[in-house]
This record gives C-alpha cells, sequence and structure tokens, in this order.
C-alpha cells in the first residue's frame, strides 16, 4: 500500500533523505529522467524532448517534526519544532530521534503534581521534553546530538469504509498522487517536483521552479478540514468525503480563476466530486511558483486532511481515489490542448 | 485630471480582480504607447520608445485595491469573508461593497458589547437575499469585492476609497499623455500591476519581464498632518514625497540624489519620506534578478486603506512634472 509505505517513512523538512529515497524507487520505472538538485527537490521528468508546453506538477515530500536543541544533565532532551505545530498535541507521543530512530517520548510533569491552574493550560513548547531512557547527560550523548531531527510515530491504518488514519498525509498523498501519475502515458512534457522544506517556508519550490522553468504548474496539496465538533459550519474549510478542494486564495496566492474553471469543467463533465476551499489562511508551494520569473499560471488541488500536523490526520480514501482521477483527467487535457485552454 | 482620477477610483479592482481597471487604462493609454502587453498575472506593460541608445526606465504603480473575498455562504443567504491586504476591521462596519458583477451590498456585525470585539470573524455581508441559493445565484465562494464608494470633490483635496493606488495610477495615464508626442532618449515602461496590496506580487514579475535599468514605483504615502498624528514629517500640498526608506527598501544613494537633483533643478517642490511601516512595488522591484535601482515618488495621502482616502490635487500633478524630468535626465 502506497500511502502506507509514505507516511510511515520519516521526513521532517531539512532532513529528507529517507522519504527521498522511497519515492526515487517508486518512480524510476515511470520516468525519463531523474535529477536531486542541491537543496533536495526530486525532479523526474518524462518527454523533456518534446516542444510545448511544460508541465510542473509539485507535491512536498518533508513533514513537520521537532529538532533536539540540548541534553539535560538528567539525560531529558529539549527540542524545538520544525513547521508548524500545535503544542497540545505533543504530550505523551512516540517520537523516533536521528538517523539510527532512538525511539523516545514526550514528557511533561503529571497530572497529580501540577497545580489546579496549570490544568487549565495547554502545555507550551518550554514545559515538554523527550524521554529516551537515559539516565545522565552523558548516556544520553551517546545516541543523541544537538541538531537531530524528531519525526513522529504513527502507523499508518484503514478505518470505517473509507478512511484511514497516519501522520504526514500532508503532504505524501500528494506525493502519492504524483507516484500513480507518473504510471501513466501523457504526450507533453511533465516534470514532477518532491520538494523539500515546504513547512519552513516554501523553500525547496523556489529553486525547483526555477530550474525546471515551466509554463503551468499544478500542486497537490493537504489542506486543512475542520468538520468537526465545536467547529461552526462557516469555518470547517474542507469536509472529508467531499471530494479534493480547489483554493481560492490563501497568504501566498489568489487563485487563477482560469484554472479553477478549468478543473471545475473536468470535475463537472466526469462527476467528480470538487469542494471550495472555505478558507484564505495556510499557503504552499503554489505560492512561490506562481510568482518565477515573469509569472506561471499555478493552481493547487488538496485533500482534505483533520488533524492536520499532528501524529494522527485522517484523510477520506475516496477523496484521494478522486484525487488521483483528476489529476490525471487534468494532465491529460492539458496535454490534448499543449497547455491550459479554456 | 480629475475625470480620470474619478473614472478611476469608482472602479472595481480588488487584488487578482483587476479586470475592469485594467481595460479602463488600456482604453485611455493604448493610441500613446509603442507597445502594450499584459503578462501572466494580468500587469499592464505599456512601453514609449526611446532613442535606441538610451536605458530603460520602469515607472509602476498598482491597480489593486484592498478588498475582501468571500469564504462561505449560510444558509440565510449571509456572506462571510477574508480580507484581501492590510483591511483595518473597524472601518468596514456600515459600509457598503460591490462585486465585479455589479451585485452590492453592506457589511455589518453580529451582535457587539462593545467595540473592542469588533473581529472581523464576526463581520458579514448581507446582499439583501433571503437564502443560499438566491445569494447563490450572484455570488460564488471565492469571488472578491471592493468597496463601493464615489469621489469627493473638496476642491485642492480629493477623497475617494483607493486613491492608493489609483492616484499613481493616473500620474502614470497623465505623463503618457503629456510624453507620447516629445522624443526621449530612454525607454520608458509605464508598468500598472496587480496584487500590490497582497505582497507586491505584479512588481515582482512585471520587473523580472522588463529588466529595467531604473525602477520607480508611484504610490500613497502616510501624511503626518492631522491631529495626533502617525509620526511622519509628511504634509498635504507641500510636494510629492522622495522615499528614502520603508520597510521593503532603503533608497538606493544614486537614485536619492537623482531625484532631489532632478526636483531641485526642475523647481519641483519636494518632501523626504522616512516611513517606519509600510512598503511598495518598489521593494520587489529592486531586488529582481542581479538588484535593480529604484525609488519610489510617494503621494501623501491621509486616513490610507479607509473609505475615504485623502490628497492634494497639487502633490499628483508635482509627481507627474517630477516623474517625465527624471526620465529625462537618468
Amino acid at each position: 500500500m502506497l500511502l502506507k509505505r509514505l507516511t510511515e517513512a520519516n521526513g521532517v523538512s531539512g532532513n529528507e533523505s529517507e522519504i527521498r529515497k522511497i519515492i526515487i524507487d517508486e518512480i524510476t520505472p515511470y520516468v525519463d529522467n531523474i535529477k536531486i538538485d542541491v537543496i533536495g527537490n526530486i525532479i523526474a521528468s518524462k518527454n523533456s524532448h518534446l516542444s510545448g508546453a511544460k508541465l510542473m506538477i509539485a507535491a512536498h515530500m518533508d513533514e513537520v517534526g521537532l529538532m533536539i536543541v540540548s541534553i539535560e544533565n538528567n539525560g531529558l532532551l529539549k527540542f524545538r519544532a520544525v513547521g508548524g505545530i500545535d503544542n497540545r498535541v505533543l504530550v505523551s507521543k512516540h517520537v523516533v530521534i536521528g538517523e539510527n530512530k532512538i525511539n523516545g517520548i514526550i514528557g511533561a510533569k503529571a497530572i497529580h503534581l501540577q497545580k489546579r491552574n496549570e490544568r487549565t493550560i495547554p502545555l507550551a513548547m518550554e514545559q515538554l521534553y523527550i524521554d529516551i531512557g537515559a539516565k545522565t547527560k552523558e548516556e544520553a550523548e551517546k545516541n543523541i546530538k544537538i541538531g537531530d531531527y524528531v519525526a513522529f510515530v504513527s502507523e499508518y491504518l484503514e478505518m470505517g469504509d473509507d478512511y484511514a488514519k497516519g501522520k504526514a498525509f500532508d503532504d505524501r498523498v500528494g506525493c502519492a498522487v504524483l507516484i500513480e501519475i507518473l504510471k501513466h502515458q501523457f504526450d507533453m512534457p511533465i516534470y514532477a517536483v518532491f520538494t523539500v522544506q515546504e513547512e519552513i517556508g516554501l523553500r525547496g519550490a523556489t529553486v525547483a521552479a526555477y530550474t525546471v522553468n515551466p509554463d503551468l504548474a499544478l500542486i497537490i496539496e493537504g489542506t486543512t478540514a475542520s468538520d468537526v465538533i465545536g467547529t461552526d459550519s462557516k469555518y470547517y474549510v474542507t469536509q472529508l468525503g467531499k471530494g479534493p478542494a480547489i483554493s481560492i486564495m490563501d497568504r501566498g496566492m489568489i487563485a487563477n480563476p482560469i484554472f479553477n474553471k478549468y478543473i471545475t469543467n473536468i470535475a463537472n463533465n466526469y462527476n467528480i466530486p470538487l469542494q471550495i476551499r472555505e478558507g484564505a489562511t495556510g499557503g504552499n508551494d503554489a505560492g512561490k511558483i506562481h510568482l518565477h520569473k515573469e509569472g506561471i499560471i499555478t493552481g493547487v488541488i488538496s485533500i482534505p486532511v483533520r488533524y492536520i500536523h499532528s501524529t494522527n490526520s485522517v484523510i477520506n480514501l475516496k477523496d484521494y481515489q478522486n484525487l488521483i482521477v483528476l489529476t490525471k483527467l487534468f494532465v491529460e487535457e492539458v496535454s490534448k490542448t499543449k497547455g491550459l485552454k479554456i | 485630471m480629475k475625470n480620470i482620477i474619478k473614472k478611476f477610483v469608482e472602479a472595481y479592482a480588488p487584488p487578482g480582480n483587476e479586470h475592469q481597471l485594467r481595460e479602463m487604462i488600456i482604453q485611455e493609454i493604448t493610441e500613446y504607447v509603442d507597445e502594450l502587453r499584459v503578462d501572466v498575472l494580468g500587469n499592464i506593460i505599456a512601453v514609449k520608445k526611446g532613442s535606441g541608445k538610451g536605458k530603460r526606465i520602469m515607472f509602476a504603480s498598482h491597480m489593486d485595491e484592498i478588498g475582501l473575498m468571500v469564504t462561505h455562504i449560510d444558509k440565510n443567504g449571509f456572506l462571510r469573508f477574508s480580507p484581501m491586504g492590510g483591511i483595518k476591521v473597524h472601518n468596514l462596519v456600515g459600509e457598503r461593497i460591490h462585486f465585479a458583477n455589479g451585485t452590492k451590498g453592506v457589511i455589518n456585525s453580529e451582535e457587539l458589547k462593545s467595540w473592542k470585539d469588533v473581529d472581523i470573524y464576526k463581520l458579514f455581508i448581507d446582499i439583501g437575499v433571503t437564502s443560499k441559493d438566491e445569494a447563490e445565484k450572484l455570488v460564488n465562494v471565492g469571488d472578491s469585492c471592493g468597496i463601493l464608494r464615489d469621489i469627493l470633490d473638496l476642491g485642492n483635496r480629493i477623497v475617494a476609497k483607493s486613491l492608493d493606488d489609483r492616484i499613481g495610477c493616473a500620474i502614470l495615464v497623465e505623463m503618457i499623455h503629456k510624453i507620447h508626442h516629445i522624443k526621449m532618449n530612454n525607454d520608458i515602461y509605464f508598468t500598472f500591476t496587480v496584487q500590490e496590496e497582497v505582497g507586491l506580487r505584479g512588481a515582482k514579475t512585471a520587473a523580472y519581464s522588463i529588466s529595467p535599468d531604473l525602477g520607480i514605483a508611484v504610490d500613497v504615502t502616510i501624511a503626518g498632518d492631522t491631529p495626533e498624528p502617525p509620526k511622519v514629517d509628511i504634509h498635504l500640498g507641500k510636494g510629492p514625497a522622495i522615499k528614502l526608506k520603508d520597510v521593503s527598501m532603503i533608497t538606493n544613494p544614486t537614485v536619492k540624489k537623482l531625484m532631489i537633483e532632478t526636483a531641485i533643478k526642475y523647481q519641483i517642490p519636494y518632501q523626504l519620506e522616512v516611513l517606519p511601516y509600510g512598503g511598495t512595488d518598489a521593494g520587489a522591484i529592486h531586488l529582481t534578478k542581479d538588484g535593480i535601482l529604484s525609488g519610489c515618488i510617494s503621494i501623501p495621502c491621509r486616513y490610507v486603506h479607509s473609505p475615504s482616502e485623502m490628497i492634494d490635487l497639487q502633490d499628483a500633478m508635482h509627481a507627474v512634472q517630477l516623474g517625465i524630468k527624471i526620465a529625462e535626465e537618468f
């Protein structure tokens, strides 16, 4: 199962080598050329010899995680976030540290010792630490160095009829969609880019866009779904099971209306459910790519993800399947018309 | 010039939705320039060619105004929205808005116990319908609206929404009209940019495409001549301001010298601007490719990003003059 393989691999921003190897392994039979650039992006191409409009499809490999910043005398480790992490979800989670995947647990003062008012306030990152079962600083230092990356441990599991839980659906779902797309033949130059360091500032995409210099770009992302208890329906952003979502605006880009119309037409023609992402926060690689050089026509399609950026996110597998179908149809259409014509 | 200003300030052009204003501007300038193109993002790049031996100068004013994007339509047909650009929430309550297709509406708030509770998440747009279905015939999620306001002509002073930066657009149009029959040595690229209010986006791709030797933004700046004002030494009517610094750029000394000396040489009144906040298209232009000499002619403006921004017409006319002379002197 591709999603299991991709989400159980680690790739905290700046440290994507493990997930990169897996993706290269998955795509090698299907692409003409694979290039790893200086910052670590995978740029895989098909039909680069063909003339005409160049399509870049991109998904980011990296996921949010933590980094060790100090080793205390008692052998406990202090850490900082890499990417946007909700502090409230950290306590008591299983993590692995460094290349050797040392097991650790994020700990905090026990509830019995917390003062009454402490219990009502979420634990700040400063109050948390990672316990690796070391008694002293010296013992911890045998396995841990400052700067080591920390990744969450979370098994991919399917639940109910159509749901799956796991970590890093943002944006391993995008990576999986790209892999599935690459298995097909299209009649145009296609550059599939698996970017690094999206979660800490769209950095991989910035340089990849420079290398590829596409005429058209499509980003496949994971986005917030807050269709849960405690959220008024006007703040859901997206809902699970209602299909892939197109963006209207976020911090990095105002959606290209021609692109959105194009995608909407395809979805309507083929009866694929499609929802509009009803929110304007967040950002993704499109923010950088669409401003490359003289400007690139860029669009984003996302899978709704509940509990995004946590160790246990939930997606709907029909949304995932629909995202693959929609993306494939999009690439077929733009191959036929040699670009985005409406 | 007042006629053009009136037309421009009353037009609809939130970030990413500049098409109506773009058509208006193209109509005003197309017969006065040698080349005109619209790029992928929607910037207008209009060129007045020089002798072929000169340099390339880019003037940039942004077409877009702050606006709102609809993010949700509820069952009763009320619209929720997100800000596009530096919206001041307290200015919105009671305001009127319009959409690209002419749909109009008013903004108001969920019940507030105190004015301190004003929050953009409590505001909504009422377009006079009773259901979601009825609303969706007029507006969709993802549509953008701008403030609906007529110009107010106070004589020397003009009050309008979106003088930031329609006054810059009007100045560029006026420059084009004034110089089209004059032989210039330099190639002059008049650029009407998009999406400035959401992060200087249009100017970035336009500057890349033009690759100018000098980039000059023409935009408004905050005036400090009202009761208990922001601490900036800028006054309406004392001439266009030559920007020395804001958050997005420190003006290159070569450009500063060129601008000041040109103003002195042609006896154009000017002020010097050191702005502790904000940025303009010059911020994006000067960091393009291997770096571009850049500056900014600023028009002093009171109540920036409110529905009633105020400028002095003399400052705008002097800015036209200063722009033309800079284009000649560089």
